[in-house]
C-alpha cells in the first residue's frame, strides 16, 4: 500500500510486525500522502466515522435496557428516559445521532458530486459508499420502529407494504417480513436483531471504503491527479488529523445543541403515543432524511411505479460514474455543470419539503415537476453535458493551484503550449 | 475449452457442485422459513363478533389477525349508492352484490390496499372511506375510486353464526 518500506525501531516491534504487520498499517495511515489543498468539505469522512462509533457505543448501552417485545418496548424506552442513570442523555444522543449521521452523509455525498470524486479511478469507493448509505437508511428505519410508538408502527407498516407492490410474490414477501398478518411482535424482534447487526456491516464496509480510497488517494478541490514525486501532498498526520479534529469539534457543537436544547425537534410527537393497530395517525411523515424519496414515491399515482421510481432515485447514484461523461472531475472547471449542480441541490431540498407536505394540489404538482427534474439531471443532462460543455483548463499541478490562486486562463494555456513544445 | 472432450473429472466437478448447491439450499431454507408466521400466529385465525348493538349507519372496528376489520351496518341510501355504480367507473371492478351478500352488512379489512394504513370512516369524495396517508378514496362498498391504492378493501372470509354474531376467518 505504502510507497516506502517500514521497519519498526524497537526489537519487539520488529518481531511483532514480522508476524502481523499492524505497525506497517499504522505507519501507512500516519504517513498517508494527502493533497495539501483539501478544504473543509473533506473533513466529513472523519466526522462520519465519529458518528458511526457514537451510534454503536450509545446503541450498545441502550440495548442493555431496552426490551424488544410489543407489550414492553414502549415502556422500556420510557424506563430508559426516566429511570436509567443518564438514560435520557444516551437515548437523545442515539436518536439525534441518527440525524447528525445523515446530515454528515448528505454533505459528504454532495461534496463528491461537486468535485467529481465518484469518477475514475474512484468508482468502487463511490459504490461502496452508496451501499453504506442504503444500509444506513435500513438501520435508521428499523431503529425508528423499536420505541413502538404510533409513528414507529405505521412507518413500519407503510415501508414494509412497499414490497407488496412486487407482482405475484409481493404479498408473500410482506407476510414473511412481518412474521404474521400485520406488523406485530415477530416484526419487532427481527427488526431489533437487524438493527443491531447493520452497524457492524457498515463498519466492515467503511474499512473497505477507506481501503479503496487509499489505493488512488484522495480526490481534491481541483480534481487533478497528484504528481509523484512532488510537493502536492502532506502526511495525514498531523496535518489532516488536526484539520479533521477541528471540524469535528465544530460539528459536535451542532450535535450538542440538538441533544441538549431541542432533542425532540427532529422527531414526531405522535411517537410518544404507544402503537395502536386500530388507528392510523392523521399525517404520516418519515424522518427528515428520507423525505425527498418519500416525495418521489407519492408523486407517482401508480403503486408499483411509485415504488420503482423511489428505488431508482437511490440506485441511479450507483451508476453515476458512467452517466457523467465529462473527463473533468471538479465543478470548479465546469461552468455549466456547476450551475446544474446547484439546481440539483435546490431540487432535492424542494423534494424534501414536498415530502413533508400533504400530497395534494400545488404541493403534488411541484413534487411531480421536481421528481421529473431529478431523473432528467442524471439521465439526460449529465450524459449530454460531458460532450457539449466547454470546460476551463485545469491547473497543471495542485501546487500551482495553491500558490497561484484562481487559475489564470491565459497563463494556463501558455504553459500548456510550452509543455507541448518540450 | 469447447474443443476439449468432457472427462471423468469434469463430471465429478459438476456432480459435486450440484450436490453442494442442493445441500446449501436445504440448510438455508429453515433459516428463511423461520421468519414466516409461526404456529401461534396462525392459531389466532378466527374471531367471533357480536353485532347486535350496531345501529344503521354505524361502523364498528374489530381486531382480527392484528388487523382492523370494519363491520358497517349500511343505510338504504348507502346500499343504493353502492349498487348503482357502473362497473366501468371502477378501478377494481367488483359488484357490491358480491362484496356484501347481506346488503345491510359490509364486512372488510380496514386496511388501505396502497400501503396498509387504516382509512377513516365517513370521509372522502365517495361517502365511504378516506385514507389519510396517501389520499385514497373508497366508496360505500369499500371499493377504490380515487388515489394510489390499486385494489378495493379486501373482504375476508366470514359468516353469520346467528342473526347477531359474525364469525371472521
Amino acid at each position: 500500500m505504502s510507497d516506502h518500506d517500514y521497519t519498526p525501531s524497537s526489537k519487539v516491534g520488529k518481531w511483532f510486525n514480522d508476524r502481523l504487520p499492524l505497525l506497517t498499517l499504522a505507519n501507512h495511515l500516519t504517513d498517508y500522502p494527502t493533497p495539501k489543498n483539501l478544504n473543509y468539505w473533506w473533513t466529513f469522512g472523519g466526522i462520519l466515522t465519529f458518528c458511526l462509533i457514537t451510534q454503536i457505543v450509545t446503541g450498545l448501552t441502550l440495548a442493555m435496557h431496552y426490551i424488544a417485545h410489543a407489550d414492553m418496548a414502549f415502556e422500556s424506552v420510557e424506563h430508559i428516559m426516566r429511570d436509567v442513570n443518564y438514560g435520557w442523555l444516551i437515548r437523545y444522543i442515539h436518536a439525534n445521532g441518527a440525524s447528525m449521521f445523515f446530515l454528515a452523509v448528505y454533505i459528504h455525498i454532495f461534496r463528491s458530486l461537486f468535485y467529481g470524486s465518484y469518477k475514475s479511478p474512484r468508482e468502487i469507493i463511490w459504490i461502496i459508499g452508496i451501499i453504506i448509505y442504503l444500509l444506513m437508511m435500513a438501520a435508521a428505519f428499523m431503529g425508528y420502529v423499536l420505541p413502538w410508538g404510533q409513528m414507529s408502527f405505521w412507518g413500519a407498516t407503510v415501508i414494509t407494504n412497499l414490497f407488496s407492490a412486487i407482482p405475484l410474490v409481493g404479498e408473500g414477501i410482506v407476510t414473511w417480513l412481518w412474521g404474521g398478518y400485520s406488523v406485530d411482535n415477530p416484526t419487532l424482534t427481527r427488526f431489533f436483531t437487524l438493527h443491531y447487526l447493520i452497524p457492524f456491516l457498515i463498519l466492515g464496509l467503511v474499512v473497505l471504503h477507506i481501503w479503496a480510497l487509499h489505493v488512488p488517494g484522495n480526490n481534491n478541490p481541483v480534481g487533478i491527479d497528484i504528481k509523484k514525486p512532488s510537493k502536492d501532498t502532506v502526511p495525514f498526520h498531523p496535518y489532516i488529523v488536526i484539520k479533521d479534529g477541528f471540524a469535528l469539534l465544530m460539528f459536535m457543537i451542532v450535535f450538542a445543541f440538538f441533544v441538549f436544547y431541542s432533542p425532540n425537534i427532529l422527531g414526531h410527537a405522535d411517537n410518544y403515543i404507544e402503537a395502536n393497530p386500530m388507528v392510523t395517525p392523521a399525517h404520516i411523515v418519515p424522518e427528515w432524511y428520507l423525505l425527498p424519496f418519500y416525495a418521489i414515491l407519492r408523486s407517482v399515482p401508480d403503486k408499483l411505479l411509485g415504488v420503482v421510481a423511489m428505488l431508482s432515485a437511490i440506485l441511479i447514484l450507483a451508476v453515476l460514474p458512467w452517466l457523467d461523461t465529462s473527463k473533468i472531475r471538479s465543478a470548479v472547471f465546469r461552468p455549466l455543470y456547476k450551475q446544474f449542480y446547484w439546481i440539483l441541490v435546490a431540487d432535492v431540498l424542494i423534494l424534501g419539503y414536498m415530502g413533508a407536505m400533504p400530497a395534494e394540489g400545488l404541493y403534488l404538482l411541484i413534487a411531480r415537476v421536481a421528481t421529473a427534474y431529478y431523473f432528467l439531471h442524471f439521465l439526460v443532462i449529465l450524459p449530454v453535458l460531458g460532450f457539449k460543455e466547454k470546460t476551463i483548463p485545469v491547473p497543471l499541478s495542485i501546487t500551482e493551484s495553491v500558490l497561484g490562486g484562481t487559475p489564470n486562463l491565459a497563463a494556463a494555456r501558455n504553459r500548456e503550449s510550452s509543455e507541448k513544445l518540450k | 475449452m469447447s474443443d476439449k472432450k468432457p472427462e471423468r473429472r469434469d463430471f465429478l466437478f459438476t456432480a459435486s457442485y450440484a450436490v453442494g448447491a442442493v445441500g446449501a439450499a436445504a440448510v438455508v431454507w429453515p433459516l428463511i422459513d423461520q421468519m414466516n408466521p409461526d404456529a401461534s400466529v396462525k392459531a389466532l385465525a378466527s374471531t367471533e363478533v357480536d353485532v347486535g348493538s350496531v345501529k344503521r349507519g354505524n361502523t364498528i372496528t374489530v381486531l382480527w389477525r392484528g388487523k382492523p376489520v370494519f363491520i358497517r351496518r349500511r343505510t338504504e341510501e348507502e346500499i343504493k349508492e353502492a349498487r348503482s355504480v357502473k362497473m366501468e367507473d371502477l378501478i377494481h371492478p367488483e359488484k357490491d352484490e358480491d362484496r356484501a351478500k347481506n346488503p345491510e352488512w359490509l364486512v372488510m379489512l380496514g386496511v388501505c390496499t396502497h400501503l396498509g394504513c387504516v382509512p377513516l370512516n365517513d370521509k372522502g369524495d365517495y361517502d365511504g372511506w378516506f385514507c389519510p396517508c396517501h389520499g385514497s378514496h373508497y366508496d360505500t362498498s369499500g371499493r377504490i375510486r380515487k388515489g394510489p391504492a390499486p385494489l378495493n378493501m379486501e373482504v375476508p372470509k366470514y359468516e353469520f353464526v346467528n342473526a347477531n354474531t359474525i364469525k371472521i376467518g
